[in-house]
């Protein structure tokens, strides 16, 4: 049975019918005209408010003057500004004094820390435990000094960087290279293997021991336990930066090693880093 | 309001409908895209910007080759932590010869719009060789392998000249000389004088994977090490309004 329309008062209908079905041409709803009708005006706010309108030569910039990139350098700065007196602190005091200092030794712990992460963990990982031809700083193992002005150094000029002055630069022959017979070689590996652990033939130990007094002891001191000033490692530990087995040994001791590392000054601010040597010396190894 | 009443011809005319429909998104896109090839501030001129040689171009189509877009961005973000972690915001001029542009839109890796000089090159490949040898905590998978893949630089000035024909200005000199440069710049004891003077003092010559002969893994080293490195930020100020 056809249910008479519900219609409250008359509206016109659209005009045409289909088997006798008509359709009312209601208006819109109001609150769906008048919201369409807010974000037009709004939308003509936003376009003279922020840059929108594109001219000849430029864009309007937009009432408001609204910018990512202001907004960024505004909010640098403010950070900046809000650190300011203790990153200036941070950068002139005395370095050994920032461990007596409670306040400036937890500040420059924990943005070290953020410097570390940023910067360091990629090579030295993000525990700092280090890998494969980039130290482990957690140790007491240094190969430039632990104490944190050395540390600093370190940091600020790098190592092998040809372009800073106070880089730390050592060079180790190639041994293979003409200076030593692969006899030798063999020898002084098996000797340097028995300094701290066992060597893998310890019949040439003897003999390696004197190619070791001739050729390595200059550097790595007669007992062979290295020389910071000169960057040479202690090879009586059993603490190894490329890997203390025979082969990796031979390896190291015929086409020597060259690992570099940034002159960070270049990139840091000097507070960021005394805070970075500040947090790596408090790692477990610092001296 | 006769003229509102009016829709039902539009609603009535499927082809009617298609013509006006076309046009409202016509008057739409011109308005967003054309103007950005004439507006000053959306072609912001910065000084030290050059095109790829012809050995950092060849490592860029390695790195589209393997889909290193696909984890890492080049497109530093005007945010406080992005350029706290990653240095200076991406300008659109650092992009002004990149055909196409690396920006990506994914990070699983990290950006690396900036990684010019901030690793060794023995790092490098290392960390191609192995990431997690480096990086424990990483998901890169290894690319070992571009170490073994000698390249002789054959196709490379076809590659210069393609990238000249899109707009890149290259000068016929360096679309000559494209292959002499190609292997100047990975060899340290060549005659590289005009590599350099081709394009610029800035340009590394360096044996970049250690290993002789020159290797993907050459190319695709110098490209990463460039990335970045040719604004000079220390006297560039950007333009707030731009």
């Amino acid at each position: 049975m056809a249910k008479k329309p519900v219609q409250k008062q008359e509206v016109e209908t659209t005009g045409h019918s289909w088997d006798g079905i008509e359709e009312f041409n209601n208006p819109l709803p109001k609150w769906w005209l008048y919201t369409l009708y807010v974000c037009i005006i709004w939308a003509v706010w936003y376009s003279i408010a922020y840059p929108a309108w594109p001219g000849i030569k430029s864009a309007t910039a937009g009432y408001l003057g609204w910018s990512t990139r202001a907004l960024v350098a505004e909010e640098i700065a403010e950070v900046e500004g809000r650190n300011a007196a203790i990153n200036e602190k941070l950068a002139t005091v005395e370095l050994a004094s920032i461990a007596t200092d409670p306040e400036l030794k937890t500040y420059a712990t924990s943005s070290g820390a953020a410097v570390f992460k940023t910067w360091c963990a990629q090579c030295h990982g993000s525990g700092a435990a280090g890998a494969v031809g980039y130290p482990n700083l957690q140790d007491d193992d240094w190969l430039w000094g632990g104490s944190v002005e050395e540390i600093r150094t370190t940091v600020a000029h790098g190592i092998r960087q040809e372009t800073d002055d106070d880089t730390r630069f050592s060079e180790m022959p190639a041994f293979g290279d003409d200076y030593l017979e692969p006899e030798q070689i063999d020898a002084v590996v098996n000797y340097v293997m028995s300094l701290s652990g066992e060597p893998k033939d310890a019949s040439v130990v003897a003999a390696g021991m004197e190619v070791f007094a001739e050729d390595c002891a200059s550097c790595h001191a007669e007992d062979g336990t290295g020389d910071r000033e000169q960057g040479a490692p202690n090879l009586t530990d059993a603490i190894w930066l490329y890997g203390g087995d025979y082969d990796t040994v031979k390896e190291t001791v015929t086409f020597s090693r060259f690992g570099v590392m940034p002159d960070w000054n270049e990139r840091l601010t000097e507070a960021q880093v005394r805070a970075v040597a500040t947090y790596v010396h408090q790692l477990g190894g610092g001296e | 309001m006769a003229i509102l009443d009016k829709h039902g011809v539009i609603e009535r005319n499927v082809t009617l409908l298609a013509i006006f429909a076309f046009l409202v998104v016509t008057i739409g896109g011109i308005v967003q895209i054309a103007p950005l090839f004439w507006l000053e501030n959306t072609i912001e001129d910065v000084e030290g910007m050059r095109p790829y040689t012809p050995l950092e171009l060849t490592g860029r189509d390695i790195y589209i080759r393997e889909g290193c877009y696909v984890c890492h961005s080049q497109m530093i973000r005007p945010m406080r932590d992005e350029v706290e972690r990653y240095g200076d915001y991406s300008l659109a001029a650092e992009s002004q010869y990149d055909h196409p542009f690396q920006w990506g839109s994914k990070r699983t890796g990290p950006d690396l719009a900036r990684v010019g000089g901030r690793y060794s090159d023995d790092w490098h490949v290392d960390h191609m060789r192995n990431p997690q040898s480096v990086v424990p905590e990483s998901v890169m998978p290894k690319y070992g392998f571009l170490e073994n893949k000698m390249i002789d630089g054959k196709y490379v000035e076809d590659l210069i000249s393609t990238h000249a024909f899109v707009g890149v200005p290259y000068t016929d000199e360096m679309i000559a000389s494209a292959q002499a440069d190609f292997k100047a710049q990975a060899d340290p004891d060549s005659d590289y004088d005009g590599l350099i003077e081709r394009y610029g003092e800035k340009v590394s010559v360096r044996n970049f994977d250690g290993a002789a002969g020159i290797s993907e893994a050459d190319a695709l080293i110098a490209y990463l090490q460039m990335l970045g490195t040719l604004v000079d930020f220390s006297t560039f100020t950007a333009d707030v309004s731009r």
